[in-house]
């Protein structure tokens, strides 16, 4: 298989990147780590008349923190740097947890976080990781910057919000209210599959009492699912069993699964329960004395 | 080299093509492709390289891995024009004209294959591993051995075939 013609362009910066796009009309597409776009084109679900690869565009692979802790990731930055992020390991339970589970290890060296997220596949992990973070999209075009919460970054299945002369430049996570715990724990029928069941948490914890919390769902439902009533029952209040219990609930009644392939709808819905509650019990364990649940990154997910 | 392509009635001079400069297992390229042309094709058709496989062509089964500047990545889900300027490694790099690399030996003497196919892209794989990490774990190179599909051996007597390896690399320092 090989994808329909196209005209290349691989710009030098950013600017270049962002002309390129306004000057193609409006069938072109950035093309980033390439992992989700060159197979849609292959099946030629997508036929972009031009693609614009940012690969040469320097300065886009970074991942950092500003001073006050809130988190950059470039828009080169690939799933395996963060797999094997020091950075993260040390400030972020929930995004280092979800790093080495993203499809397998050879995607993991191209496919990159922002793309993932502008890819918008209703069964992507990354999403939901940044949603539960209150993360956001920062995008450039010819009218300047604008930071697009996750929440109202994607309209739709693989659908955005971005203009066609925007490059999403960059993943913001705000900075944590306490420490940081959570994790994100994946069901997978092999390494590589779509996940059957995924559930990121994200944890604030100070002085023993949750300050934020963020819950969200992939692979069950329609779309990546925000569960918010079951976070919104653990902020202000320390992790107890009942607290506990009460958001694993409130996220399982959140899950919208269907029967598939992959598993009965009943038993999807469980799975939510099951990692929201694993989970949590961790952080439980551990987040509240201040070091964080980074031990959630299961392999064998 | 020649590429031919598939005749879709555009205009010849509508037909995009870009010229880049890469090298092969250490031997420098030029070559002049449509910008849809995947890597895997440039290998195995432009250069004649055909040790390195096509199998589910989906991004699946990892046996079209190669090294672009020592990573591991799938060649049928990287075009062709991005290796412009890259160091591109195959399975055909890993012999010497006299010896074979450890890891071929490897899957010699742990009898790592039966019909050979994924063979390549575990190779190739299994190397970016050892060029990290030199002494892994069993579950490191399950791990790292994880995107790619072997539908013959059950794994076991490849992931000895990469410790043997491994080993044998480490002796000789």
């Amino acid at each position: 298989m090989y994808p329909s013609r196209f005209r290349y362009e691989a710009p030098r910066s950013l600017d270049e990147a962002i002309a390129t796009l306004r000057d193609g009309g409006d069938y072109a597409k950035v093309l980033a780590g390439g992992q989700s776009l060159v197979p849609l084109m292959k099946l030629r679900f997508a036929s972009p008349e031009l693609v614009v690869d940012i690969n040469n565009v320097p300065g886009l692979d970074y991942h950092r923190a500003d001073p006050d802790g809130t988190l950059r990731i470039g828009a080169l930055c690939r799933h395996a740097d963060l797999e094997r992020s020091v950075l993260l390991k040390a400030a972020q339970p929930t995004m280092a947890a979800a790093a080495p589970v993203i499809a397998d290890p050879i995607v993991r060296t191209r496919g990159t976080l922002v793309g993932s997220l502008c890819h918008a596949d209703p069964q992507g992990d990354w999403a939901s990781v940044v949603l539960a973070l209150g993360g956001s999209v920062v995008a450039q075009g010819p009218r300047g910057r604008r930071t697009i919460p996750m929440a109202g970054f994607v309209t739709g299945p693989f659908e955005n919000v971005l203009e066609p002369d925007e490059v999403a430049v960059e993943a913001v996570i705000p900075p944590a209210t306490g420490t940081r715990a959570g994790g994100y724990l994946k069901l997978e029928r092999r390494v590589g599959d779509f996940a059957t069941v995924g559930v990121a948490v994200a944890l604030d914890i100070s002085g023993g009492t949750v300050t934020s919390a963020g819950i969200a769902l992939t692979g069950v439902g329609g779309s990546t699912i925000a569960a918010t009533d079951a976070a919104r029952a653990l902020a202000g209040q320390p992790l107890t069993a009942q607290s506990i219990e009460m958001a694993a609930g409130l996220a399982a009644e959140a899950a919208r699964p269907r029967t598939d392939h992959r598993g009965s709808a009943d038993y999807k819905r469980h799975m939510v329960h099951t990692f929201v509650t694993r989970i949590l019990r961790r952080a439980g364990g551990s987040g509240v004395d201040g070091t964080g649940v980074a031990g959630t990154a299961e392999r064998a997910a | 080299m020649t590429m031919v392509y598939e005749d879709h009635g555009d205009e010849i001079s509508d037909v995009p093509m870009r010229r880049i400069r890469f090298s092969v297992n250490g031997q420098k390229k030029i070559a002049e492709v449509e910008p849809r042309l995947l890597l895997a094709h440039l290998i195995r058709r432009g250069l004649g390289l055909t040790g390195t496989h096509m199998g589910c062509d989906t991004t699946n089964c990892g046996a079209c891995t190669v090294l672009v500047d020592g990573r591991p990545v799938k060649s049928c889900t990287m075009l062709a024009v991005q290796a412009d300027g890259r160091e591109i490694s195959t399975v055909e790099g890993l012999a010497t004209a006299s010896e074979l690399h450890p890891l071929q030996e490897g899957f010699k003497e742990e009898h790592g294959l039966q019909c050979g196919f994924c063979t390549p892209g575990m190779m190739m794989a299994a190397k970016a591993l050892l060029d990290e990490n030199p002494d892994p774990s069993e579950e490191d190179v399950r791990w790292a051995l994880s995107g790619n599909l072997c539908r013959c051996t059950g794994y076991q007597n490849i992931v000895k075939s990469v410790l043997w390896a491994a080993d044998k690399l480490r002796e000789e320092g």
